[in-house]
């Protein structure tokens, strides 16, 4: 192989050659196989068998087919936990980072440098903080007596967390995940070719209707790969755990939180896993729903 | 130094194109060599092929005495300076022309100097310590072909060397190259779309088409007899004339017609296009086109009637069906 | 300048003022909690002093958790980028059948699985295995799940890279690995750069994994240590939390000011329309 040219080398700039291609790539295939796609199939297994975390299952876990699918799809608890999951990603990715993360990117196109910096700077640190140090800081804002929100609104009785559970989750997603949608955004209007952006005010279009006609159409594409990426994330997100534990009384759990409550803190491991799986599924037909649209577009 | 043998060659792409199809040609030692031809020709596709880039499908490449064709391009004792001339951008214009030496292991302190030599033999020498980025395109050409030169190769290779320059100084480094070529004596095959180019640089041109060569010869012999009417096509910076006359396609070249009292061609001037010391008349004979070029201050006024005629040595005749020179 | 102009510009700032705060207001306390002689929830002006430093130094578990942080992140950030760059470069320059959808439908399985979807299946292996309480298989755990995302960026950095590089080396003479060497990994830099600290990041805010697969105290991260100090006894370590989250945060924030520095915050390429 050391001194042969393969014969289609045109595909092979680097001359690597296939058997040392696959071996550049195999360590990192092993790794996801075994951590990833070896785990995700497993959750399938799993998901139609008894199987609990402590007791006689545990041991031996049987096989109950479809019967935990089943049991989930009538659990209301499930049923609340979808339609929850459904409202945290539809207000806080699709509708507020998107939203949110665009007006951004649009508005500090044209700002002065320090100011572009500082809330850029502000945006992308709440990003990239630790989830768990987040929490505590929107703990903080929230809380009861002495929150800062509180303090702004001049209701210091009111505890956030407890009394609008959802919606302060949503507020805090929407503060924590902005960050993508507007690097992603900013990123896309670079890419608008300036003489369009000057036709438009030379035939005096306003700012929506520049956003509209000629901005729009040449970001469609960024728009269906942000919204993907980010519903998927938020959908998947574990957080919620930390700032509610999916309390009170099952106010905001979201499926993420129920799956984690009823896998390690009921023991229920077949069952957790059958909830797993309609969560992947639901993920899946997202994305294929996503790329639908996206093929379309082409 | 060495010349190159190529026998039977072929090189075909996976979705079943022939770039190169079964050619045959020798480069001789020590010359400058072009391969004309407009894009998708192949001509690309054979010096890859030569420099071991591309594998050979059919046929083999000899350098020198050698056999090359299964041999990694490493081994082959080829330099190439390709089209972007393909300078590491995070290494200075030194390291870069030494990077051939650094990749055989040889000591620093060589490298640094062949660095310096070269760079020198180049008039580089002040712009050893810069990255690619801060030098103007003549000089990337340069330092390109300083690091092709210190890898002491027995070929050199290039890919439409002069391409990515501005005109001005395509016709500057154009002249360079050819002094360079001169002095190290080197086997040198160069790629072009440009017919003055290959005209004014190589010592033999081989025009491609289709995967296959065309014709190959000296400039001479490719501009004053084409071998076929592709050839006459592509040559020359005015097209060829080419008349059909019965069952033969007359061929004269701008430049070889004057004006005279009888002859080939005649009809009304219809444009006059200036070409700086000279300009291109054209006449409508009818259904067809002549062009013909006249000195300045000598243009004919558009609408008079003009008949011009060339001496008969350059007037050509290309048989109709194959399009091949008669003889 | 019109009277609407004015209007604008006035709409403008008024905007943007309230989304500074929006973004500003939570991590204010963080500046003054961690120096307040009595820290609580509460934001105000703090009552200076250094207590609570030397109590959160006290503390059993602190240090050695950000020890844990580091050990874990560094396991997970170097499998990460070296294994994502090998990949990365023979996925851009030998073409395979199937490699794009392949490489999308690894992205979206990551973007899935690593969330919680198979938290089940994971913890069920590794206890398994034997991996329970497993730094090292925890930090295996992290970089299987970032690794799609991390050649499918990478892999974008290097299509960039102009292959008459690569074979501009090989025609001197340049070995796969001297090409990898010498001209890849230093003309894609940026981008492997980008991977490192996005994959630092990520690896040193994960709580998931650490907090389900890493049950004993000793070998917890910080980012599972800081829910223990705010869940245990059933109230909050005020003492402890806030001065904690700092230190906890400063590599992360010492990370971004380096890259924004270097290389700017932006997407070079890896999410495209």
């Amino acid at each position: 192989m050391a001194s042969s040219v393969p014969d289609s080398s045109g595909l092979d700039s680097s001359g690597l050659g296939v058997r040392r291609a696959v071996g550049f790539v195999a360590p990192a295939l092993v790794l996801i196989g075994i951590f990833l796609v070896f785990p995700a199939l497993w959750t399938l297994y799993i998901g139609i068998t008894n199987y609990q975390l402590t007791g006689p299952a545990a041991a031996n876990p049987r096989v109950v087919g479809l019967d935990n699918v089943l049991e989930a799809v009538q659990d209301p608890l499930f049923t609340n936990s979808v339609w929850l999951t459904a409202l945290f990603v539809l207000f806080s990715a699709v509708i507020g980072q998107n939203v949110l993360g665009f007006a951004l990117a649009w508005l500090l196109r044209s700002a002065s440098q320090w100011l572009r910096r500082t809330v850029e700077g502000l945006v992308l640190l709440s990003w990239i903080l630790p989830s768990t140090v987040v929490a505590f800081l929107w703990f903080a804002v929230l809380s009861r007596d002495t929150g800062t929100l509180g303090l702004l609104l001049g209701s210091p009785e009111t505890s956030w967390l407890v009394q609008y559970p959802m919606i302060s989750l949503i507020i805090f997603n929407i503060w924590r995940g902005t960050a993508f949608s507007m690097l992603l955004y900013t990123s896309a209007l670079a890419a608008v070719p300036p003489s369009q952006l000057e036709t438009a005010r030379l035939v005096g279009a306003s700012g929506w209707q520049t956003v509209r006609d000629v901005v729009f159409p040449h970001i469609r594409g960024h728009v269906l790969t942000n919204t993907l990426l980010i519903s998927l994330w938020t959908a998947n997100d574990f957080t919620p755990f930390l700032l509610t534990s999916g309390g009170p009384n099952h106010q905001s759990e979201v499926l993420p939180v129920l799956i984690y409550r009823q896998a390690l803190e009921s023991g229920q491991l077949g069952y957790a896993s059958a909830m797993s799986l309609l969560l992947l599924i639901g993920n899946l037909a997202v994305a294929l729903v996503y790329l639908r649209l996206l093929r379309r577009r082409a | 130094m060495a010349g190159i043998t190529i026998a039977g060659l072929s090189t075909v792409y996976p979705n079943g194109v022939r770039a190169v199809d079964s050619l045959d040609v020798e480069i001789f030692d020590g010359e400058l060599f072009a391969l004309l031809g407009p894009s998708g020709c192949g001509k690309t596709t054979l010096l890859r092929t030569i420099a071991g880039l591309e594998g050979a499908s059919e046929g083999a490449v000899s350098i020198g005495p050698r056999e090359v064709t299964r041999l990694q391009p490493g081994d082959r004792r080829v330099a190439m300076v390709f089209q972007d001339y393909a300078l590491f951008p995070h290494m200075t214009v030194a390291e870069n022309i030494a990077y051939p030496l650094r990749v055989r292991g040889v000591a620093k302190s060589v490298q640094q100097e062949t660095a310096v030599r070269t760079a020198g033999g180049l008039s580089l020498g002040a712009l050893l310590d810069r990255r690619p980025g801060q030098l103007s395109g003549g000089q990337q050409q340069r330092a390109a072909l300083a690091r092709a030169v210190a890898a002491s190769a027995e070929v050199l290779l290039l890919d439409e060397p002069l391409s990515n320059l501005d005109a001005r100084l395509r016709l500057e480094a154009r002249t360079f190259l050819k002094k360079l070529q001169r002095e190290l004596e080197l086997t040198t095959v160069f790629v072009t779309h440009d017919q003055a180019e290959a005209l004014a640089l190589a010592d033999r041109i081989a025009v491609m088409d289709a995967g296959r060569i065309r014709q190959l010869g000296t400039p001479r012999e490719v501009f004053q007899r084409p071998a076929d009417t592709f050839v006459a096509n592509f040559i020359g910076s005015t097209p060829m004339n080419l008349v059909p006359r019965g069952d033969v396609v007359v061929g004269v070249r701008p430049e070889y017609l004057t004006p005279a009292a009888s002859g080939l061609f005649t009809g009304t001037v219809s444009i006059v296009e200036n070409l700086g010391v000279t300009s291109l008349v054209t006449l409508d004979c009818g259904e067809d086109q002549i062009g013909y070029v006249v000195p300045e201050d000598d243009e004919p006024a558009i609408g008079t009637t003009v008949t011009v005629d060339a001496p008969p040595a350059r007037v050509l005749r290309y048989d109709k069906e194959t399009g091949l020179l008669v003889r | 300048m019109s009277p609407l102009w004015i209007l604008r510009r006035i709409g403008f700032y008024v905007l943007i003022t309230v989304v500074l705060a929006f973004f500003a207001v939570p991590m204010l306390w963080l500046a003054s909690a961690p120096f307040d002689s009595k820290p609580g929830l509460g934001l105000r002006w703090p009552d200076w002093t250094l207590s609570n430093v030397s109590a959160t130094f006290d503390h059993p578990y602190t240090l050695s958790s950000l020890v844990n942080s580091l050990i874990l992140c560094a396991i997970a950030t170097v499998v990460t980028t070296v294994l994502a760059a090998l990949a990365a470069y023979a996925l851009s320059r030998v073409r395979i059948p199937g490699r794009d959808l392949l490489l999308y439908l690894l992205l979206l399985l990551s973007s899935v699985v690593t969330g919680t979807a198979a938290m089940v299946p994971i913890f069920v292996m590794m206890l398994q295995l034997g991996l329970i309480n497993s730094q090292f298989g925890t930090a295996l755990v992290i970089a299987g799940g970032m690794l799609p995302a991390a050649i499918f960026i990478l892999k974008d950095f290097m299509d960039a890279v102009p292959r008459s590089y690569e074979e501009s080396a090989r025609v001197f003479g340049a070995s796969p690995w001297q090409v990898l060497g010498h001209v890849m990994l230093p003309v894609a830099r940026p981008g492997v750069a980008t991977i490192f600290v996005w994959a630092f990041v990520n690896a040193w805010g994960n709580f998931l994994l650490p907090f389900l697969l890493l049950r004993d105290v000793g070998q917890q991260p910080a980012a599972v240590l800081l829910r223990t100090l705010y869940d245990e006894g059933g109230s909050a370590n005020l003492t402890v939390i806030p001065v904690f989250s700092l230190l906890y945060s400063i590599p992360v924030v010492v990370l971004y000011l380096f890259v924004n520095k270097r290389y700017g915050f932006r997407f070079h390429g890896g999410i495209k329309s």
